[in-house]
């Protein structure tokens, strides 16, 4: 079973994101029974289907995909993929505030996609917690780039105060 | 100047270490070069066309004396033994060693340095006016909020990779000195009617291929949004930005599209859901980082001190006129010390120059310098009674070219002998020119007049909104310079218009003695360079840049279009 860093361990994980291949399309895509993240275009063509099995569906987020596409259903997802095509493409790192701050995603929020151990910190202070390390990389190793400073100036999802209001007077 | 705590001392120890890790883990085939090249820019690490070079931050342009000595150091165990200072406030070295830069990055942070976002998609280091705090038509000082933006940009966690670079540049005085019109966000100081201090918020404006002028985006922001407000037109940013092209990926290109009433829409509604949020600054915070900015304990001095005690030697009036600027404590100055110059390539200066400086600082300037945009340093309190004793000093060094705003003092990016971008080799046409003008007679008796060479279209020496702007483009392998005219810097920003062709090395010093003869033929009494220029049109001096050359020997060159 794919592993995956979740709640700062790694573990087995046997949710997979599902991208439309060649020649694909929403509407007539046959569902994996498998507990699988859809494209946003699959989750909204198929919107039904999909909320009768909330606990092996969610939906993924491209880095264009904008959060507010989704607000409806917030409460009716345990699940959000937001997928990080280029690991220097930071969009996804609004997408995760968004959700967490305006639409108050209480759920899990997974980064896909080109996830490295560099940026993981800064997916975590933006509301990310799991993550799907790309798979020619050492996720153990990888865990190291959730820690390595203790200590962040402006108020994030993780830390909502930033320092300057948490500085003893 | 601001004085680093318990936390900013620990946050940059650890950005040391992760660095050293990550160079470990490349060297290693862990982290590959393509995985390395963002995360090492943002710590000013570029490998160059001979080595690498590391971009070092003077935040702000602050220094003191024992930094300026850590970066003479540095430069002898690391480099050649000099550092060249930039138009945003850094200080690069072109010769570290790759593995070396760890150390580099260590050495600097027993002083408070860094390289921190000196380079990379994201949010750079702030720039301001280099006699913040002391110029006499100062509003504000901008150096309380330079601090407070340099904290909250420092590993902002959405704003790390970002379409491009972001650029944020801040001024309080009346008179914009840090070209806040020609950045991604600028921010000029001001109070209204009741009394309250906020900012002119302008973005969109920028260098570049496609340079623009920045537009107010709100006319007054009361300085507690500071933070919210940024961080809503940075989401905005962040989220429409363009990805697709390099070249279309600056805020610039986003508010243009957009327009900006569509653009400022945007951010204010983003702003309206972060308003009054946890980021809203507090009175308190404000006047912990004000008080890192307390004026030095200056001596109760009168402005009338005669400068003249013993001969008076030309070179010495030409210096007071030209490198020495009003201060607003009576009997004090601000000192421009010259990096320009004749025969050195402008903004570079050696370890002993640099350790001589720091002395210097040390005896006149109460340990501290500025680092200003037009690579140049500044000595910002001065008692005027030293300043014969000053320029003695500095005379020795070749650090008194007593030539500040003068044609000589050009801004000049590094080029082509260092700069992977560039197209053409700068340096060597600075030479030229400053060989061509090297009466100091003739160059007081022209005026201000502002000359910026940029090597390529990244306009790393803002030719622009210089009055006479040289760029280097290339044409079919060989180099070729365009020149641009009616540029300038200030409240009244605005963008050169090329002229034409783009003409070959060799001629450009010739090109520019024509185009001053044109100014001096028509030129009415006091009046400079830029004014007469926009008197009498760009006509004129086209005709004469082009006049009696070889035509077959200039380069029509696709870059021109954008005037």
């Amino acid at each position: 079973m794919p592993e995956i860093i979740k709640d700062d361990r790694v573990v087995d994980d046997p949710w997979q994101a599902l991208r439309l291949g060649e020649g694909q399309s929403p509407e007539t895509l046959a569902l994996p029974p498998e507990p699988t993240l859809f494209p946003l275009s699959v989750w909204k063509a198929r919107k039904g289907e999909l909320l009768s099995r909330a606990r092996t569906a969610g939906v993924w987020l491209a880095s264009h995909e904008a959060p507010e596409e989704i607000a409806d259903d917030i409460g009716r997802l345990g699940i959000i993929g937001i997928d990080f095509p280029k690991f220097f493409d930071g969009r996804g790192y609004s997408s995760a505030r968004l959700l967490r701050e305006r639409f108050h995603f209480k759920g899990e929020i997974r980064a896909i996609g080109d996830v490295l151990q560099d940026q993981l910190f800064l997916m975590k202070r933006c509301g990310i917690d799991a993550y799907a390390v790309r798979p020619d990389k050492d996720i153990r190793a990888a865990l190291a780039g959730l820690s390595g400073f203790g200590e962040t100036y402006q108020a994030d999802v993780d830390q909502p105060f930033p320092l300057f209001r948490r500085r003893p007077v | 100047m601001y004085r680093y705590d318990a936390v900013d001392h620990k946050l940059l120890k650890e950005r040391v270490a992760q660095h050293r890790g990550q160079i470990e883990r490349n060297l290693t085939g862990l982290l590959s070069d393509e995985e390395l090249r963002p995360i090492r820019l943002q710590n000013g690490l570029y490998i160059e066309r001979h080595a690498p070079m590391l971009r070092v931050a003077v935040p702000y342009g602050q220094l003191s004396s024992n930094q300026l000595r850590k970066l003479a150091e540095i430069s002898r165990r690391y480099d050649r033994r000099s550092g060249h200072f930039t138009t945003r406030h850094n200080m690069q070295f072109n010769w570290p060693g790759f593995k070396e830069t760890p150390d580099i990055l260590e050495e600097l942070s027993t002083v408070d340095m860094h390289a921190i976002q000196s380079s990379g998609s994201c949010i750079r280091n702030i720039t301001t006016d280099p006699f913040a705090g002391v110029a006499p038509d100062e509003r504000e000082d901008p150096r309380p909020y330079c601090e407070i933006l340099r904290q909250w940009s420092t590993f902002h966690p959405e704003f790390t990779f970002l379409p491009r670079k972001f650029k944020i540049a801040v001024s309080g005085s009346a008179d914009d000195r840090a070209v806040i019109r020609l950045h991604d966000l600028g921010l000029e100081a001001i109070k209204n009617d009741a009394g309250e201090t906020g900012f002119r918020v302008f973005s969109g404006g920028g260098m570049g291929r496609a340079p623009m002028i920045g537009q107010v985006v709100r006319e007054f922001l009361p300085r507690k949004h500071l933070l919210s407000y940024a961080e809503a037109l940075l989401r905005v940013y962040n989220r429409h930005g363009r990805r697709d092209s390099l070249y279309k990926a600056r805020i610039k290109i986003l508010v243009a599209a957009l327009g900006v009433g569509e653009f400022t829409r945007q951010v204010e509604s983003e702003w309206a859901y972060l308003k009054d949020g946890p980021s809203t600054l507090t009175d308190a915070e404000f006047e912990r980082i004000s008080r890192h900015f307390a004026p030095p304990p200056y001596e109760n001095l009168t402005d009338d001190v005669s400068l003249f005690t013993g001969e008076t030697e030309e070179a010495f009036t030409s210096w007071i006129e030209n490198n020495v600027f009003p201060h607003k404590v009576p009997g004090y100055a601000a000192v421009v010390v010259s990096l320009k110059a004749p025969g050195h390539p402008p903004g570079d200066i050696t370890d002993v120059q640099m350790d001589a400086l720091a002395d210097i600082a040390d005896r006149f300037g109460f340990g501290e310098l500025r680092v200003g945009h037009e690579q140049n340093l500044v000595l910002s309190d001065v008692r005027r009674r030293d300043l014969p004793s000053l320029r003695e000093a500095l005379f020795p060094l070749g650090l008194a070219t007593p030539t500040v705003g003068l044609l000589t003092d050009m801004i000049c990016c590094p080029g082509g002998d260092y700069c992977n971008l560039a197209n053409a080799r700068s340096l060597p046409l600075a030479k030229a020119i400053q060989e061509k003008f090297d009466d100091p007679r003739r160059l007081c008796a022209l005026g201000k007049i502002s000359l910026n060479i940029s090597g390529c279209m990244n306009s790393c020496a803002h030719h622009h909104v210089a009055n006479i702007g040289i760029l280097g483009v290339d044409k079919n392998d060989k180099e070729y310079y365009q020149v641009s005219l009616g540029g300038r810097q200030g409240n009244r920003a605005k963008i050169g218009r090329v002229i034409g062709p783009a003409f070959p090395p060799g001629e450009i010093p010739g090109v520019v003695e024509s185009l001053i003869e044109v100014f001096i033929e028509n030129r009415r009494p006091s009046e400079t360079f830029i004014d007469a220029f926009e008197r009498l049109g760009v006509e004129p001096f086209r005709a004469r840049a082009y006049k009696g050359r070889d035509k077959s020997k200039l380069a029509q060159t696709d870059e021109m279009s954008h005037a």
